[in-house]
């Protein structure tokens, strides 16, 4: 349980003059839901795109399952098993919602022209399990009604589902969600966040998020690492995070009154 | 056969030659843009290599160029489109990772080289008087058998192309594409490896443009640099796929025939109206521009009234079984 899947060992990233991540280490445990929160601009997003091979990190490492896999590239880090969705949702908007999902899966031969054009019967053999699956997965999602619409005209919070389903089909090890909750109404954020957490506790997924909305993160993740100025500013669980006096001055304070 | 008869359809033939070897230059465009949203704006360049490669390896031994190699017609044809597809490789070697404004003007600075290397290298290309007396196929049948013959062969390639795309358009392959021309960072977060998929399409794409070349130097049995200028191999071949429909086979067909008719259309109709007296004899001259303008005229009517082209992209994917 408690055996790292991801460890970063003193990340750094920085922009020209602006220091994104800062010697910033932690560990993701197999298994659990790791929650990232911090104040925006804090280097969340930029930890998880170097993670995912989207960015190169300046100094430091990236370890995944105990192998080095700094600045491998996205599609072959997709490939280890680590997968990502993004903030604002990047759909596929010319393919239908069952195509965005029939895309991602790997190992279909149909990818390569020479089996597309010669071996039609091994592409549509494959192309029916992968079809099951994500039959399957849009129904987990609830947007079954949904499968021929094209993606570009689904809901924003829609679109935050298929986000999370595109990671679903890859079958992965760890997933890297990108602030899922964000600009989705809340009865949809419960059945988000009832939905990650089968994820975790059903199909055995690791996940790491990151989020805004306190409620959700308290609801899900445990431990809690915030991030504040490119650095580790606090770890632990929850309850632990909200007494945290550092925490309170960087980020909580304000969230916490209302609360 | 009436002598005005036997003209149209002599005509129709030319049209149909003419307009099928466009049609293979913008289904070689669409993989690239229409499917895969690479923004190549140096068709010209791998045209004018399709042709001369033809060219070269088909003549007769000539005192005023490379070669020629006298070579049969079928090789020349598998050589340009090895060639383009090799030199294409190359190209995207360098540049396939620009985004799309970048890579347009990387592919036009690129054709522009390769042009004025055919331009300057008069050794190998005989330059601006071109190279002359290409072999045409079947030009050894009777008039006009041989015209039909060759126009069959181009409508048979030109069909063959479509099916053999349509189904990698309809196939994972396709979707693929789609994928990475509708959202490259999520394309490579669902582990495709982008610039390897955005290659193929760039190295099959100008293969098939070489292709048009040297089917087109055939059909001229002439080719010379003015033959590649970037407006009727680049330009055209655009207009051609933005008007029929980006990302439709068929509709870069259609747009081919329809653009070419439109093009060559307007010296009959120019001749014709200064027959009835309608334009002066002196206008015939001017008749160049007329195309130019009406071909911007249909563009602007088709951008405006036919968002995604006359047949708009369309997809019906392959079976799952």
């Amino acid at each position: 349980m408690s055996e790292p899947l991801i460890v970063l060992e003193s990340l750094s990233k920085s922009f020209g003059g602006l220091q994104a991540v800062n010697d910033c280490s932690f560990e993701i445990a197999s298994g659990s839901i790791t929650g990232l929160i911090g104040p925006n601009g804090a280097g969340k997003t930029t930890v998880f795109n170097m993670i995912a091979g989207a960015l190169k990190p300046t100094s430091g490492r990236v370890r995944f399952e105990g192998e080095d896999v700094t600045g491998l590239p996205t599609h072959v880090l997709f490939h280890r098993g680590i997968v990502r969705t993004f903030q604002i949702p990047h759909e596929f908007g010319g393919l239908t919602v069952l195509e965005n999902l029939l895309v991602v899966p790997a190992d279909q031969p149909g990818e390569g022209l020479y089996w597309t054009w010669f071996t039609p019967g091994a592409v549509r053999r494959r192309e029916f399990e992968i079809r099951e699956q994500a039959l399957e997965t849009l129904d987990f999602l609830k947007l079954s009604h949904l499968r021929d619409e094209l993606a570009r005209n689904l809901s924003g919070g829609q679109k935050k589902l298929l986000e999370l389903g595109r990671a679903m089909m890859a079958r992965p090890k760890v997933i890297l969600l990108d602030e899922p909750g964000a600009g989705v109404n809340p009865t949809l954020l419960a059945e988000l966040a009832d939905m990650i957490r089968r994820l975790n506790t059903e199909v055995g997924y690791t996940i790491c998020l990151i989020e805004h909305n306190m409620d959700m993160i308290a609801r899900l993740c445990d431990p809690v690492i915030v991030i504040a100025e490119g650095r580790v500013l606090a770890e632990g669980h929850i309850d632990e995070i909200r007494q945290n006096k550092q925490v309170l001055d960087a980020y909580l304070g304000e969230t916490e009154e209302v609360a | 056969m009436d002598p005005a008869l036997y003209g149209y359809m002599l005509y129709g033939i030319s049209l149909l030659t003419v307009g099928g070897i466009y049609a293979i230059l913008v289904l070689g465009l669409n993989i690239q843009w229409g499917m895969t949203g690479i923004l190549n704006v140096g068709i010209a360049g791998f045209f004018a290599i399709g042709a001369y490669t033809g060219a070269i390896l088909t003549t007769p031994p000539s005192p005023n160029h490379l070669g020629g190699f006298g070579l049969p017609v079928p090789v020349a044809m598998v050589t340009a489109m090895v060639l383009c597809a090799i030199i294409a490789w190359m190209v995207a070697r360098l540049c396939i990772r620009l985004r799309a404004d970048y890579l347009a003007i990387a592919t036009i600075g690129i054709a522009e080289i390769f042009r004025l290397v055919i331009k300057v290298e008069i050794w190998a290309t005989n330059g601006a008087r071109g190279i002359h007396r290409i072999p045409k196929p079947f030009e050894g049948l009777p008039e006009p058998m041989n015209q039909i013959a060759f126009m069959l062969m181009i409508l048979g390639i030109v069909l063959v192309l479509y099916l053999l795309l349509e189904r990698a358009f309809n196939s994972p392959w396709g979707r693929v594409m789609i994928a990475i021309r509708e959202n490259e960072p999520a394309a490579k977060a669902a582990g495709k490896d982008s610039d390897k998929f955005r290659t193929q399409a760039f190295v099959i794409g100008c293969a098939i443009m070489g292709l048009g070349g040297a089917l087109m130097s055939q059909y001229l049995k002439f080719i010379s640099p003015a033959a590649t200028e970037p407006l009727i191999a680049t330009f055209l071949v655009w207009v051609m796929l933005i008007a029929g429909g980006s990302g439709n086979n068929r509709g870069a067909i259609l747009g081919a025939f329809l653009l070419w008719t439109i093009w060559s259309g307007t010296e009959i109709l120019a001749g014709w109206m200064a027959r009835m007296g309608l334009i002066g004899s002196d206008m015939l001259t001017q008749v160049s521009y007329l195309r130019v303008f009406l071909i911007g005229l249909l563009l602007q009517i088709v951008l405006q009234k036919f968002r995604g082209g006359l047949v708009p992209e369309r997809r019906v994917p392959m079976k799952a079984k």
